[in-house]
């Protein structure tokens, strides 16, 4: 009885909020039917051998028992995956944070300018010049300022030698890498109080470092926590740049990411629950990392 | 830039900072900037090299005899491919139109639903959009071709248009900044009788031009660089950037023609972002995830 009274009181504010939900619709059809579904149904997927052809076939575990214990090239990739995470995420993470801040320190026509510069690499896809500037002949601008250097004297094949794939593709992802969460760092700095200095100034602050520990951190939780979630998954599903720079698939599987090997599965071989499988163990390595890093970020700034 | 100094040093005095840390916070953006810059302006470099300086040993860092051939080039490699690179340009122009469009009305109107109302539902939207920040990206893109498989939206310039049409990221920068409106401003509005479709684009949006910006430069900046890849195979959908890569692969000799096309492909977001990069300061300040 009570869950039917509460059930109808739930129908009257729907109703009455009707205006709500038809301004909501335009984006909820598109959000529903192109991120929602997709994410919903890559779950059962993964359970399944699916070819897209034939109805999908129900395998139980049988597509993660392989991914585990015999996809040699599935493990290579979660080894490659991590030290290009470990490797671009945090430190672009510090850089962007770094950068903002002293960006933030300069006049203002100074901030726009420099604001622009570091911001550019991100705005469109244009890392075809790194293929001139690594090249594998004596034209790549690399091997040609090494040479002249003195530093080697023969070219380096950097883009198909296995020792160097994954440190040119980390090197490009880096370069790429300032976008969304740098300007929000930008912005949070651009945010704080500046009575908040004076006070500190006030309270015998000596130093910047000083100021960035109490006075700049623990104002800046929110946008620290908005550029570590657009760091997660810019750093975790790299996987074009690579592709197009060295090549499918790279020497030796040396820059083979999880997000090449979800590809490689989806795409090339048309496995789609076993690609799915893939995407699922990425999805859920992200979702922990970025708990964990709000659970960081909130002790820091409390 | 002696003015530039002058004023670093009027701003360091009013922050009571030392001059030293100024200046060396200064050389250590501009060092870092100038390797950032390297490529970008290798890019622009080698767009108006001429051919028989792209194999001079040492390669040089300018062109000798700057030329706009790679330009003209840029168009003849594409239009071997039956189409014409107008037809490519014209559908990069198209698809980024709608989705810009698409993504501000329909962001604006969710966002302003999102942060000013209580309806049954509406915090598990919240929570759902702020979750979906970590999925928007490839990790669905096999299940999104399914889908759109289903649609028979597969090469039609639907495909390229419709899935980006609603982004997760721009209802919540714009959400995050309309939270910051006065309920009393919209009170006001209600007790004169407006209703909320009104209200949200007589009264908020054009309060919210920082945010409205921002989701513009951001959806611009996606669109534009929009592929289609794998959902478009017929040659006269396809858009600028899949155009580039085509050129892209044909090799080496290539090169001056692909850094045209690459220049090409970033004029537009650079001078969209410099047009509005206040706005987008204003807004992201308001874009941190509090939980």
């Amino acid at each position: 009885m009570k869950k039917k009274k509460r059930l109808r009181r739930t129908f009257r504010e729907i109703r009455k909020n009707w205006a709500c939900y038809a301004m909501l619709a335009p984006f909820m059809i598109f959000f529903i039917l192109f991120t929602v579904i997709p994410v919903v149904m890559s779950l059962p997927v993964a359970f399944t051998d699916f070819n897209m052809a034939q109805k999908p076939e129900f395998v139980g575990l049988s597509n993660f028992r392989t991914l585990f214990l015999s996809d040699k090239v599935f493990m290579g990739s979660v080894r490659v995956t991590i030290v290009f995470a470990l490797l671009t995420g945090p430190v672009s993470y510090v850089l962007c944070f770094l950068l903002a801040w002293l960006i933030n320190g300069m006049p203002r026509r100074l901030r726009t300018f420099f604001t622009l510069i570091f911001y550019i690499p991100s705005l469109a896809s244009v890392y075809t010049v790194w293929q001139l500037i690594f090249s594998g002949d004596m034209n790549g601008y690399l091997n040609a300022f090494l040479i002249d250097l003195g530093v080697i004297n023969s070219p380096v094949q950097w883009l198909t030698d296995g020792r160097y794939v994954l440190g040119v593709t980390i090197a490009v992802q880096l370069w790429i890498s300032l976008g969304a969460g740098f300007l929000a760092l930008r912005a949070g700095f651009q945010n704080i109080d500046p009575a908040l200095y004076e006070a500190g100034a006030i309270e015998g602050m000596q130093n910047r470092r000083q100021e960035l520990i109490y006075i700049v951190i623990p104002s800046m939780g929110p946008q620290l926590m908005f550029a570590a979630v657009m760091q997660i998954v810019s750093s975790f599903t790299a996987g074009t740049i690579a592709q197009n720079l060295v090549g499918f698939p790279s020497t030796d599987y040396k820059a083979h990411t999880i997000m090449t090997h979800a590809y490689d599965y989806g795409w090339v071989r048309y496995e789609m629950g076993y690609a799915s499988a893939i995407c699922m163990m990425l999805f859920i390595a992200m979702f922990i990392l970025s708990r964990l890093i709000a659970k960081g970020i909130r002790r820091i700034t409390e | 830039m002696a003015a530039d100094i002058k004023k670093l040093r009027a701003s360091n005095r009013q922050a009571g900072r030392k001059k030293s840390g100024t200046a060396a916070a200064f050389v250590f953006l501009a060092v870092l900037g100038a390797f950032m810059v390297f490529p970008i302006y290798l890019t622009l470099v080698m767009s108006v090299k001429p051919v028989e300086e792209l194999f001079v040993f040492p390669p040089k860092l300018y062109a000798i005899r700057p030329t706009l051939d790679n330009f003209r080039d840029m168009f003849v490699a594409v239009r071997r491919n039956r189409v014409p690179f107008s037809r490519y340009l014209f559908n990069s122009v198209f698809v980024t139109v709608s989705v810009t469009a698409a993504q501000c009305v329909f962001s604006s109107m969710a966002a302003f639903v999102l942060a000013k109302c209580r309806f049954p539902g509406s915090r598990v939207i919240n929570g759902v959009i702020v979750a979906s920040l970590l999925y928007q990206s490839s990790v669905i893109y096999i299940m999104l071709y399914m889908v759109m498989a289903r649609l028979h939206m597969i090469d039609t310039p639907l495909a390229l248009i419709l899935p980006a049409a609603a982004s997760p990221l721009g209802v919540f920068l714009m959400r995050q900044s309309v939270s910051q409106l006065p309920d009393a401003m919209l009170d006001a509005a209600k007790v004169d009788g407006a209703g909320l479709f009104r209200i949200c684009w007589q009264i908020v949006i054009p309060n919210q031009k920082p945010a409205f910006m921002t989701v513009m430069i951001f959806a611009f900046q996606s669109a534009w660089n929009i592929q289609g890849g794998s959902v478009i195979l017929h040659e006269q959908y396809k858009t600028l950037p899949a155009a580039v890569m085509q050129v892209s692969s044909s090799g080496m000799a290539r090169a001056g023609a692909v850094m045209a096309a690459s220049v090409f492909m970033l004029i537009p977001p650079v001078i969209v972002f410099i047009l509005a990069q206040r706005s987008v300061i204003e807004t992201m300040a308001h874009s941190g995830i509090s939980e």
